[in-house]
């Protein structure tokens, strides 16, 4: 993380083509995206702004040993070791008969260690204020947010932009924040 | 870069709606008044509500001796509910998961309410094991696996009984986690869109300050396909093992090894037939024509066909496996059912889940919203008898002859079956007036899909990036 926060510049869109080949052409054109932002989930954005895989598969499968071990170990001391009960003459140790239990363990502490695992990726908990760049973002507003370092040449950036139908471009401070209060307002101003 | 769609793909939202227009059309009905409509429904099944609270109230305190059970029928409606809310349930995640992962992307706008019924199902389920313990503050004491007050004496993991408790709540856990991971995104833009600080604040701590940052959404698109392949096999498990409950039994008609495809089959058939109903009623009330389209009710006729289909397949071959068994106590039971004093039940259940569904080979009556909404009524008919069948019929003639029996069921327990789609329909009104009920990030994603349908094939558009635009045309600049 630099010291000194860099101030942005940032691109809105109204398409979510347009906003996916603009956050290609930023990365291709090696400058820093901060990050892209998307009301709705659009596949390949992440590839084209140069995210690899997501690491919550491994939270998942983990997690999800975690629970075959704990539901196995569990019924075999509890039923095999602690206190060994006879029924029907069967098996002390029915691995058959545990497995719907070790399978349900296995989802269940997978799935809720998943949820977990994607706040704490995503950094948001409750009472978490949500910052955004465009007030209409959540709605049908695209931005790409670059940072204004080193790398950043803003005439190619203005270029790669207005390339892809941007409906706005604006320099802001680091601490920029939209107020989603002025939708309405940008809302008329806005191409369809 | 731009999407290529078939020509030939019709389109998933009519209309012409705009990404604005999605989230304006979804939104409205949880942020103005609401209407007279909604309040007789929802007054209604609180009042329905209530009475299951007062007749639950009288068996708990007066014991399960207020039902009609008797030595020889010792489940009654109370398993026959379990296991009907059951199967309703698994349509809710039939539609979110297994459909994603078969990229069925006609499901983004059912699959919202359809979990929503799927949760609100699994509660109904959940109960009536409970009250059928009878005393209901000591139940987690016999199904929690823990040194308990009997001595070191655990319980017995090799009971189907047992893998139901893990089944169910892990079912609705992870039901109602898919859920919410789902509208996480939607709950912040309703929190963009609120004005007053209750909803800004009640919004805003569930949608956890999400805000469409696509570093997030890598994260999320990964994670919402580990539940949908979490959800999956969770979903074909949990019939499986209420089956078993039956089926690892030596009662004739339970002991049987179809029973867990059979019982799969018939609660996806179950559950297409509420999702139906409820769609329907909210389609027309909300105003969602556009997002639930004649093209998805259809397709929902056709996978009601398909499951309406292999049920009857399995009541065939049950029987044809009960004669040529050669097991005089199965054919017993199988004859039973079908001309014994129950043959009533056995009949009403044939003929609204085998011969009714097939009606739908008709793509007019497919396209029909009321005539799918009379066939929904009489899949929800068929499937509860399903249950109620293979309860009741296979154990109220059992092994001698001298304690065979007939079951009557009270009042208290007619009203409690009454009262369970009153708590259902409660919470499914409340959820329609408070959360967005369309999973309206999900259909922005597919609004592109179709747009060019043109049967011809003669004009494929294209996304046309504009490659030499004009100064003027370019926007403004400000500098902050």
């Amino acid at each position: 993380m630099p010291k000194e926060k860099n101030n942005f510049f940032l691109g809105v869109f109204t398409d979510e083509d347009d906003v996916k080949a603009a956050a290609k052409g930023c990365n291709e054109a090696d400058f820093t995206i901060y990050d892209v932002f998307s009301p709705y989930e659009v596949h390949g954005l992440d590839r084209a702004m140069g995210l690899g895989q997501s690491k919550i598969t491994w939270v998942t499968f983990l997690c999800g040993l975690m629970g075959t071990t704990i539901a196995l170990s569990g019924m075999s001391y509890a039923n095999w070791w602690d206190w060994p009960l006879n029924i029907g003459g069967k098996a002390p140790l029915p691995l058959p008969a545990f497995i719907p239990v070790t399978f349900e363990l296995t989802v269940l502490i997978g799935g809720v260690s998943t949820m977990l695992g994607l706040f704490a990726l995503c950094r948001i908990f409750p009472g978490k204020k949500a910052r955004l760049f465009h007030p209409r973002v959540t709605d049908d507003r695209f931005v790409v947010v670059i940072e204004i370092d080193e790398d950043f040449d803003e005439a190619k950036c203005r270029e790669i932009f207005a390339k892809n139908n941007a409906e706005e471009m604006k320099q802001v401070d680091h601490d920029y924040a939209a107020d989603p209060a002025d939708a309405e307002a940008s809302a008329e101003g806005g191409a369809a | 870069m731009g999407h290529v769609y078939s020509p030939l793909r019709k389109p998933l939202v009519d209309g012409d709606k705009s990404l604005h227009d999605i989230t304006h059309d979804v939104c409205r009905s949880i942020e103005g008044k609401p209407t007279a409509l909604w309040w007789y429904g929802f007054l209604a099944s609180a009042a329905v509500l209530g009475v299951f609270l007062v007749v639950t109230g009288w068996t708990l305190y007066e014991g399960i001796g207020v039902w009609g059970l008797n030595k020889t029928v010792g489940w009654g409606f109370d398993i026959t509910n379990f296991v009907f809310w059951v199967g309703i349930g698994h349509a809710g995640t039939l539609i979110s998961a297994v459909l994603h992962l078969f990229r069925q992307k006609w499901r983004t706008s059912i699959n919202r309410s359809a979990e929503a019924m799927t949760l609100f199902a699994v509660v109904c389920a959940g109960l009536f094991p409970l009250i059928h313990m009878g005393r209901l503050w000591i139940g987690f004491l016999w199904v929690a696996p823990y040194p308990n007050l009997r001595g070191p004496l655990w319980v017995n993991f090799r009971s189907p009984l047992l893998w139901d408790v893990f089944a169910i709540s892990t079912y609705l856990t992870i039901s109602a986690v898919f859920w919410y991971i789902g509208l996480i995104p939607d709950l912040a833009t309703v929190r963009d869109r609120a004005k007053h600080w209750a909803r800004k604040l009640f919004y805003g701590t569930l949608a956890q300050g999400w805000n469409g940052s696509v570093r997030n959404w890598n994260h999320y698109e990964k994670a919402y396909m580990i539940f949908a392949g979490l959800a999956t096999p969770l979903v074909f498990s949990v019939h499986s093992i209420v089956s078993m409950d039956f089926a690892t039994s030596v009662i004739p008609g339970w002991h049987t090894t179809i029973f867990p495809p059979y019982f799969v089959a018939g609660a996806i058939f179950s559950g297409f037939g509420m999702v139906l109903t409820l769609l329907l009623i909210a389609r027309k009330t909300m105003r969602l024509e556009n997002y639930i389209t004649l093209d998805h009710l259809e397709s929902m006729g056709k996978v009601i066909i398909l499951t309406g289909s292999m049920v009857g397949l399995a009541y065939g071959t049950e029987f044809f496996i009960a004669w040529y068994s050669g097991s005089i106590y199965e054919r017993f039971a199988f004859i039973n059912r079908a001309t014994g004093p129950f043959a009533w039940s056995y009949w009403i259940m044939v003929s609204c889940n085998v011969i009714s569904p097939q009606t739908l080979w008709f793509r007019k009556l497919r396209r029909s919203p009321v005539f799918l909404f009379v066939m929904s009524i009489f899949v929800n008919i068929g499937m509860w008898f399903e249950r109620f069948v293979i309860i009741v019929t296979s154990l109220h003639r059992d092994y001698l002859p001298s304690s065979w029996s007939y079951y009557y069921p009270t009042l208290i327990e007619v009203l409690e079956l009454v009262g369970s789609f009153g708590l259902f329909f409660f919470l499914f009104f409340l959820f329609v007036r408070v959360m967005p009920a369309v999973a309206f990030g999900e259909v922005k994603g597919v609004l592109k899909m179709g747009r060019n349908y043109d049967p011809t094939g003669a004009s494929a558009k294209k996304h046309v990036p504009a490659e030499d635009k004009p100064a003027e045309g370019s926007p403004e600049v400000s500098h902050a």
